[in-house]
Order: structure tokens, then C-alpha cells, then sequence
């Protein structure tokens, strides 16, 4: 990626058009090598591919294995300081919310398309297992699984046609994917419960019952670690590169050969199957289910966790689904003012660290170790 | 070297924070003199604001009145408050913090279906009395041990306003529904009691919540044969519009609406095409007009005098009611209990016998925990832009 990729989100067009404009302003890029890294994203681990074996030291300082193992010490240690159901709760809601924002910073941060319906991808993965489960009596591990299945195909069907469009048409179609489904769940009451909702059974894997907090923790907290190497190891790949070529200037991408719908399809199905798990997994934890689940407010949410952690950074996406489902909590001391207050702190962020807070900080911390 | 430097400290920072965040999760508050602690969870923000917003104003006047004289038991009340801006995701996360972190005493709360329902297997499990504010049958249907309820259910609107057409002799009517939430239900719910009644729904129509004209619904009711009264069971500004188009169409039969408009907005929208216009609606609307041995209208309007003397003239609205009537039911059952322990509280809860509030009297047994019978509601008119009292009249 190069430094020029309009990358830069201001609080109003964050979510359209800079991100999926791809090649206005940037030199085409050299796409069949990667490009020189960009300050703002370290992590993105760009550059590995030519590089010599290494020693384990080095190869742990890798940010595909070191991070990955800050990530699951976080993971791990965590637990010794929540001290009720509650710390629990906003730390498993963390982990669900990361693993999608990971996968949708796989479509937005690398690849540069913009999603705006991803919740309804969530929110088919959620119906599906609650109602093949809860009315149907399947076992809640196959549902997921074919909820996935289904949700893949569903991504694939739509992302064909969708992803010839660009810019604020790209949005638009997304945006209207998510309404459609949005309103199907709303609509066909006597199978989703309509707008009241409906209960779903718990999540059971072979007669044991995920039941208490530290059940799902580990779940979640697992399923995350898994997400974030995946996701890992699809940017270090020559998927990857094509991807981040397509994001620099799809033109040359194409030019210099690279398949660019097929990758692009690729990586949205991907993020919307992330989703779908999510869903699923998010419906029995809750044990109840809204369309709510669907609607364009999440999807926006999600698109906001991706940015405010910082796009085309795996990490970033994890911090900001932290931050967007902790702060809430910290601020609820505000009363009136809380959601004031947090939109204050999400426009500060926006306009003091641009490229959201992990690249960011990671750029701030370079120019210091240098100087 | 300064990369791999960089991503050492940053990392190191990442952990730190993730440490920090941690440990300064808001931790357990020390109780110092034992207030009984109330939780609440409303929609005070987002779409369901108008349902939050009174709900939370009722609880905090009257808890401060409470605590004014002298509190529950001899211990003062302590509201303890989560805005979940409607959604039930994050009605559940502050119900856990209610219930592990504050340990609340009882819950009352959740203006949305969707909020309650999501949070009833917590009280269950946590063994919470929980009172909510919300109108959905499905709550009190089947009874859950820990779980009550204060509004009206749609089905005793249909009750009522099939009763009225009834007592009129209207036995062939149409149905011209919303498809929001509430209208849906709604719909579903009238269809199934209509047979109770013998009333044959010849025609049933819907719209959606958003549009902005019901002429080709409505020409199709009228053009049914033998249609006597129309319902139109909605929510919002769909009932107002259906209204005017009826008066544009000129169709003669009666039209009821439903609680969903018991508010002056709807007359304000619906303008002249409002008169004559029936519904049910709970008795605080009509706080004056209740014949004095009423034993229902010292409290609406005493209700009614301390609401508007605080919030101004005409704020008053049916769902501050709930939240009235959620929190003096708990507040009744500690003070008959004579303690704040859950097990006590919810035996006392579930014997209540008798109680008035705003939406009625309540019996609360063990198969019923909303405790409210159709005569709870009352048929209103619109008449001269106002609503007026037709119970009685028309026998």
C-alpha cells in the first residue's frame, strides 16, 4: 500500500468515498511486489514475502506471530481481572464484536470496498441458527455451520454484481442489501417473531451446555485468536498483495493481471462468513433475538469500529471493537450527556488520529523511537 | 531495528491498555447505609425515546417523593439507571450490570418488548423480581416466576373495542393494520379473539409504518360489501393518515382506533377527521372525567397533578403510567414483605390483591402476572378535538 492511498476518513465522508475511491490520487502501485509499508500500518506485515529465514526471535517479532501473541496473552490474562457476570459480558461482547470487525477491515482497510450492510449478513447467520435450532431441533453446531454455508453463498450471489460498482454506488447497493434483509426479518413474523424478537435455545456442542460466562469467554476469546490469524495470514499471502493491489489502483491491478472481482469477491464473502459465526454464536449467547441485530445502525457501528481502530490493521479492528463496546460503559456516569460525550470522543479521535488509533499510534511511537 | 523496536513497545502498549482497561472496569460499589436499590433500564434515547423518557422521569419523582417521606422499610430507595437506547444486546449487558455489579434489590424497566424478553432468562437465573414496562403478551405468556408486567396486552384492547362494537351491533367489520411492530401484533391478536365475539372480519388490509397514503386500502374496504365499523390497529403517524383518507373517502361505518394513538399528537395530526373516532385507552387520559366514586380517579389524577407540575401542562402520558404503577407495585411488595429479599418481595409481588394504578386494578396470582382485565381499558371518542368518556353512555 502506498503512503498517497486516500486513507484519511473525516468524521463526515468516513464511510463512503475516500475508502473505495481507489487510484485518484495514488500513483499506480506496483502490485506484484509489495509495496514499500506505509507508516500508519506496521502491522500489516507487508514485506515478509521476500525476506530470508529467520531466527525464532525474529520471527516471533513478526507482527503475524508476535502479535498474534500479545493478543492471546490479552486473552488469557484477562480473565483474572473481571470480576463478575457483568466484566464478563463486555468483554465476550468485545470478542464478537472484533471478530466481525476483523473480517469487515479484511473488505474496508485492505481490499478498500465499503460495506454498509454487513449487520444483515449477521443478522441471516443469527435467523438461520435460531430458527433451524429453537423451532427445528438441529444441533446448534451444524446450524452454525450451515448458517455459514448459506451465508457464503448468499455473499457470493450479491458480491458479483455489487462489486462492479464503486465509490458512493458500492454503498449504496450494500446499504440496500442490509435494508432488504432488515425488513424480510421485520416482516415475516410467523418464523422471525417480527419486531418483538424471538428466544433462542442455548448453544449446546455435543450434550454440554455453554452456560457460564467463562464458557463463552473462552469460546469467544479462542474464536478471536483464530479470526485475527486467519485474517493474518490471508494479508501475509499473495491474496493479500493482490488485495492491497486492488485497493492502490484497481486499473493497474488489472493490468498487471490480477483477477480483481474475483479477489474482491473472495474477501467479501469471507468477511460476511466471519459475520455470519458471529451471528449464530451472538443469537444463543443472548439467548434472544431482534432484527434489531440486522439493521443499518449496526452495520454502521460496525464500519465505525473498523475505522476508529485504524483500516488495513487486524489489531485496529480489535481496539476499536473494544473501545466502541466498552466506552459506553465507562460513560454511563454521564447520564444526559453520555452519548454527547461519546460522540465527542469518537470525533476527536477521528480528527487527531485520522488513520484511526492503532496505526496511528503505532506512527507516533515510530517517530519517537527514531528521533 | 527501530520497526522491531517500535512494534515491541507498541505492543507493550497494547497489552498495557487492554491491563488498564481491565482493571478499571468500574468496580463494586461498598453499600454504606443500606439503601434498597432499584435498577431500571429504559430507552430514553433512540426510537423508543417517547416510551423512556416518562418512564424515567415517573421513577425519579417518585423515588425522590419516596425517600421524602422517610423511604421503604425505614431505608431509603436508590435508582439505579442504564440508558439502552431500545436495543435489546445492550438491555441484557446492563441487566448483568444491574444484577452482578450494582446488586440491585428488584428491576423494573424495559420499555420495549424486545428489551424485556431479552432479559427475562437473567432474572430467572439471578432470581430478580423484575416488573416491566412493556406491552407484549409473550412477557406474562407463559408465566415466568420472576417476571410481571404493568401495560395493557393488545389482546385486551381488541377485547374492549369488540366489546363496543358488540354492545352496537356491529358484527361484519375491516381491519386496516400497520405492519410496525405494535400493529402487527396488534392484527394478530384481534384476528384470534374476533370469533369470541362473533365478529367476522370480512376485509383485512395492511400498510407500511412509513407510507404516507391508505386511499387504495381503504377504496378496497369500502367497496366490501357489508361492513359495519373499520379497526385500525397502529402506531405512530399511519393511523392519523388512514384516518384522513377515511373522512376524504367518505366512508360511513364507525372507525376505532387503538391505544397506540391514545395521545393528543394523534388528534393534533388528524385534525377534524379525528371526531368521532373511538379507541381504548387507559383512564389516565380522561383523569377529570371519571365520575368522583371511581375509586380509579384519585390516583390518575393524582398521578396526572404531580407529573405535569413538574414536566408542565399536558405531558402526562399512559407509559409514565407504567413505570408508576411498576414502581408501587415493588414498593407495595417490599412494605407488605417487610424487607427488600428477592424470594419475600416476589411472594408478596404475586399476592398482590387489589391494587390501583394508572392502567387498572391488579390482581396478580400465580398463573397471572399481569393482573389487569379488559375493563381496565376505557372507550373513549374524540369529540371537539378532545377525548371523551363514552363507557358509560352508550350502555
Amino acid at each position: 500500500m502506498n503512503e498517497a492511498t486516500p486513507m484519511s476518513p473525516r468524521p463526515s465522508s468516513a464511510s463512503t468515498a475516500n475508502i473505495s475511491r481507489p487510484g485518484d490520487t495514488t500513483p499506480p502501485g506496483a502490485p506484484e511486489r509489495p509495496a514499500p509499508q506505509a507508516p500508519g500500518t506496521p502491522r500489516t506485515g507487508a514485506g515478509s514475502a521476500g525476506r530470508p529465514r529467520q531466527g525464532l526471535k525474529a520471527r516471533l517479532m513478526k507482527p503475524r506471530t508476535g502479535g498474534l501473541l500479545v493478543l492471546a496473552v490479552v486473552v488469557a490474562v484477562l480473565p483474572a481481572f473481571l470480576q463478575n457476570a457483568f466484566h464478563y459480558d463486555v468483554a465476550i461482547q468485545i470478542g464478537f464484536n472484533a471478530i466481525v470487525a476483523i473480517g469487515l477491515n479484511l473488505l474496508i482497510g485492505y481490499c478498500g470496498q465499503i460495506s454498509l450492510g454487513h449487520a444483515g449478513f449477521l443478522g441471516v447467520g443469527a435467523y438461520f441458527s435460531a430458527i433451524t435450532v429453537t423451532n427445528f431441533g438441529w444441533p446448534p453446531l451444524l446450524s452454525l455451520v450451515v448458517a455459514a454455508v448459506v451465508v457464503g453463498l448468499l455473499a457470493f450471489v450479491i458480491a458479483r454484481p455489487i462489486l462492479r460498482l464503486k465509490g458512493h454506488y458500492l454503498a449504496m447497493a450494500t446499504l440496500g442489501i442490509g435494508l432488504i434483509i432488515s425488513i424480510i426479518l421485520n416482516q415475516e413474523a410467523q418464523l422471525t417473531g417480527g419486531p418483538d424478537g424471538m428466544i433462542v435455545d442455548p448453544f449446546t456442542v455435543f450434550g454440554f451446555e455453554f452456560k457460564k460466562p467463562w464458557h463463552w469467554y473462552s469460546l469467544v476469546g479462542g474464536l478471536l485468536v483464530i479470526a485475527a490469524w486467519l485474517s493474518l495470514n490471508i494479508i501475509d499471502s499473495p491474496v493479500g498483495r493482490a488485495l492491497r493491489a486492488v485497493h492502490g489502483s484497481e486499473v493497474a491491478a488489472e493490468v498487471v493481471g490480477v483477477d480483481t472481482t474475483r479477489y474482491k469477491v473472495m474477501i467479501f464473502v469471507v468477511s460476511a462468513v466471519f459475520a455470519s459465526v458471529v451471528g449464530s454464536l451472538g443469537a444463543h449467547y443472548i439467548m434472544f433475538l431482534s432484527p434489531q441485530e440486522a439493521s443499518f445502525f449496526h452495520s454502521v457501528e460496525l464500519v465505525i469500529m473498523v475505522v476508529l481502530g485504524g483500516m488495513a490493521s487486524t489489531f485496529g479492528a480489535v481496539v476499536g471493537a473494544a473501545t466502541l463496546t466498552a466506552l459506553p460503559q465507562f460513560l454511563t456516569f454521564l447520564e444526559d450527556y453520555e452519548h454527547l460525550i461519546f460522540g465527542l470522543i469518537l470525533m476527536l479521535v477521528m480528527i487527531f488520529l485520522p488513520k484511526g488509533v492503532v496505526p496511528s499510534l503505532a506512527a507516533l511511537f515510530k517517530r519517537g523511537g527514531e528521533k | 531495528m527501530t520497526l522491531k523496536h517500535t512494534r515491541r513497545t507498541f505492543m507493550a502498549a497494547v497489552a498495557a491498555l487492554g491491563v488498564a482497561a481491565a482493571a478499571s472496569l468500574p468496580g463494586n460499589a461498598q453499600a454504606a447505609d443500606e439503601p434498597i436499590k432499584i435498577g431500571t433500564f429504559l430507552s430514553v434515547t433512540g426510537p423508543a425515546s417517547f416510551l423512556g423518557d416518562p418512564e424515567l422521569k415517573t421513577l425519579q419523582m417518585y423515588v425522590d417523593k419516596i425517600n421524602a417521606e422517610g423511604g421503604v422499610n425505614g431505608q431509603p430507595l436508590e435508582l439505579v439507571h442504564y440508558d439502552t437506547g431500545g436495543d435489546p444486546n445492550k438491555a441484557v449487558t446492563f441487566v448483568k450490570r444491574l444484577i452482578a455489579q450494582d446488586e440491585v434489590d428488584a428491576i423494573v424497566g424495559g420499555s420495549t418488548s424486545g428489551e424485556s424478553l431479552a432479559v427475562m432468562p437473567l432474572m430467572e437465573r439471578f432470581e430478580v423480581p423484575f416488573i416491566s414496562f412493556a406491552g407484549s403478551k409473550k412477557i406474562v405468556d407463559p408465566v415466568q416466576a420472576w417476571t410481571f408486567k404493568t401495560p395493557h396486552t393488545d389482546t385486551m384492547a381488541c377485547e374492549k373495542i369488540f366489546e363496543d362494537m358488540k354492545k352496537r351491533g356491529f358484527t361484519q367489520i375491516a381491519m386496516i393494520s400497520g405492519t410496525g411492530g405494535f400493529g402487527q401484533s396488534m392484527q394478530a391478536e384481534c384476528q384470534g379473539v374476533a370469533p369470541d365475539y362473533g365478529i367476522e372480519i370480512l376485509a383485512d388490509e395492511t400498510y407500511g409504518p412509513k407510507d404516507t397514503d391508505m386511499t387504495a386500502q381503504l377504496t378496497s374496504i369500502k367497496n366490501t360489501p357489508g361492513v359495519q365499523a373499520v379497526l385500525n390497529p397502529g402506531f405512530g403517524q399511519g393511523p392519523a393518515i388512514v384516518t384522513k383518507n377515511y373522512r376524504q373517502l367518505q366512508i360511513d361505518a364507525p372507525l376505532y382506533q387503538s391505544h397506540g394513538v391514545a395521545s393528543k399528537k394523534f388528534i393534533e395530526l388528524a385534525g377534524d377527521a379525528a371526531e368521532g373516532v373511538r379507541l381504548p385507552a387507559a383512564a389516565l387520559l380522561v383523569a377529570e372525567q371519571l365520575s368522583d366514586d371511581d375509586p380509579q380517579k384519585p390516583v390518575v389524577t393524582g398521578y396526572k397533578a404531580a407529573y405535569e407540575e413538574k414536566h408542565g401542562e399536558g405531558s402526562v402520558s399512559t407509559f409514565g403510567g407504567h413505570a408508576y404503577d411498576g414502581l408501587m407495585l415493588i414498593v407495595d411488595a417490599m412494605k407488605t414483605a417487610g424487607s427488600s429479599e428477592p424470594q419475600a418481595v416476589r411472594d408478596a409481588l404475586e399476592n398482590t390483591k387489589g391494587y390501583m394504578g394508572t392502567a387498572g386494578e391488579v390482581n396478580f396470582s400465580e398463573n397471572d402476572h399481569l393482573g389487569l382485565t379488559p375493563d381496565a381499558f376505557r372507550m373513549l371518542e374524540i369529540r371537539n378535538g378532545d377525548w371523551v368518556l363514552v363507557d358509560d353512555t352508550t350502555g
